[in-house]
């Protein structure tokens, strides 16, 4: 038996998981999900931000699409900091298609215009 | 003239204008004195945003964008890149920017939805030196998210609300090592998702009942000390823990933005340090609505979302029919119950319930949210668990209010197991 908080949401319920993986104390079915993912192989939605050239601020924040495996962050973290993006940025734009092959793509996650 | 006049364009500005737009209000002005729209969300690139207004996980940076999104569509004139200096009680507002100068411009109604800032050193009264690298979490978001410097290199963090276990994973990612979250209360401030996925996710220790009592360094941060404290939160001698760090973040709580509130004398509630308000989020002064942090300060930008549309279509029906009229019911905070948002109902002025936000003062477990009135149960509502880092919130239906005077008592009934 596992206890484990669900982050899929704000509220936060507290998940109890036994050795079946049979899931009791989730709000919804998303936390079913989430703790049997969390305890088999762990993902996560990244949110950083790159370089930005050209534009009325210096970074520009980026998301993944989806979820990514918890363990290639590191790596992730390190392909963001190559990455240069020229403004304008637009909201839902796509920087890097399938990074690291995880069929996730890099999102712009605001709108910056041309200083 | 303007019907509106909304004071700030960050979550809570944003969705009182629209709200008023579709209420029928044309002639709306909103005043923000950052270069764009958005507030504090232009800085808050992580997720978990809209969850509960719709029903997806979106960035800071993407929910502020769906709102001027809306915005666009609506004929609302803003401007921005200018301070608002004063509000007054006929309803002048006084502004400032470089385009325009100094102008006075009148309302029927205004919004005030300045949002709040954050505690600093100087409120805690940390003792130590006074060097380069004490820096409060959400100053440190900016620099890292914003204008692309990263604070430091060695961390430890002081308080445990949102923004200070958001920076301990952000600057973790972005190179910094982050050696210690330190919370001089039981419990965390923050969410417990933000525990997990800030803190667990990365092996940062937290330290509950623990405070820093010193910070040593000349120019900048050399090291600051850690220690336990008992549970009326004094240090305790002998549990010194010294980190050698460059940088110390202060995530101690934040206060409500209310000068331009207490100049138009509006009546300030102590526990939220904002206006205290009625059902429609209406201040003592009629006419004159809050919205968002600037009321009370919120965890979730969906209900400041939520708030300042009830703000937004009441300063509509204020233009349209001018003064709200009815007795009003006081609300008490019972017991465990710190405050609520609204502080008095006006039972006739309530459309089909009333809302009512409020925190608790200390974790409850499988509890009762109890509703009284005069020695009368009204409602209650269950709850599993509750802790003060999780702003509460129940609706009363009208009906139930009806024939009640005098006050309504808000308290928790823990249930024994």
């Amino acid at each position: 038996m596992r206890e484990l908080v669900c982050i899929v949401c704000p509220r936060g319920c507290h998940m109890k998981v036994d050795d079946e993986l049979n899931v009791t104390g989730n709000f919804c079915p998303r936390g079913a999900e989430y703790a049997r993912a969390e305890l088999t192989h762990p993902t996560r939605v990244v949110t950083s931000t790159v370089r930005l050239e050209g534009g009325e601020y210096r970074r520009c924040p980026v998301k993944t699409s989806a979820p990514i495996p918890r363990e290639l962050i590191p790596r992730l973290m390190e392909t963001l900091s190559s990455v240069t993006a020229r403004a304008p940025v637009r909201v839902g734009q796509v920087l890097i298609p399938n990074v690291l092959d995880t069929g996730a793509d890099i999102l712009v996650t605001r709108e910056i215009d041309e200083a | 003239m303007y019907d509106l006049i909304v004071v700030g364009g960050g979550p809570a500005g944003l969705a009182a204008a629209c709200s008023a737009w579709d209420s029928g209000l044309r002639s709306i002005l909103i005043v923000e004195r950052d270069r764009q729209l958005g507030g504090i969300l232009n800085q808050c690139i992580h997720n978990g945003f809209g969850l509960t207004y719709f029903k997806e996980e979106l960035t800071g940076p993407e929910y502020a964008h769906r709102f001027v999104e809306l915005l666009g569509k609506t004929g609302v004139e803003v401007r921005t890149d200018t301070m608002v200096l004063d509000v007054t009680a006929d309803r002048r507002v006084h502004m400032t920017g470089p385009k325009t100068g100094y102008r006075v411009e009148e309302a029927r109604s205004v919004i005030l939805a300045m949002g709040c800032r954050e505690r600093t050193r100087g409120a805690i009264g940390t003792p130590g030196t006074r060097p380069a690298g004490v820096l409060t979490a959400g100053a440190a978001q900016r620099y890292v998210n914003v204008e692309g410097y990263l604070p430091g290199k060695r961390v430890v963090i002081l308080g445990s609300g949102d923004i200070g276990l958001i920076m301990a994973r952000r600057m973790t990612l972005e190179g910094a090592r982050v050696l210690a979250c330190v919370e001089v209360m039981p419990y965390s401030g923050g969410l417990t998702r933000n525990i997990v996925q800030c803190l667990e996710d990365y092996g940062i220790p937290l330290y509950l009942s623990h405070t820093v009592t010193d910070i040593r360094g000349r120019d900048r941060v050399e090291e600051v000390t850690v220690c336990r404290v008992d549970e009326r939160r004094r240090p305790v001698p002998g549990t010194e823990m010294v980190f050698a760090c460059d940088t110390l973040l202060l995530s101690v709580g934040l206060i409500p933005e209310n000068e331009l509130t207490t100049r138009a004398g509006i009546e300030i509630d102590p526990r939220t340090k904002g206006a205290a308000v009625f059902e429609n989020m209406e201040t003592s002064l009629p006419g004159v609505f809050v919205c968002g942090n600037v009321a009370h300060v919120h965890d979730l930008v969906d209900f400041v979302t939520q708030e300042s549309q009830r703000a937004g279509a009441a300063a509509a029906k204020f233009v349209r029919e001018g003064e709200a009229a009815g007795e009003s019911l006081a609300l008490r905070s019972g017991n465990a119950v710190s405050y609520t948002v609204p502080q008095r109902i006006r039972p006739q002025n309530v459309d089909k319930s009333a809302n009512v936000f409020f925190r608790v003062n200390r974790i409850c477990g499988n509890s009762q949210i109890a509703v009284t009135a005069g020695g009368r149960r009204l409602a209650a509502f269950k709850r599993d668990r509750l802790a003060p880092g999780e702003m509460e919130h129940i609706s009363i239906p009208k009906k139930l209010l009806e024939g009640v005077t005098g006050e309504i008592t808000i308290s928790i009934e823990e249930v024994r197991e």
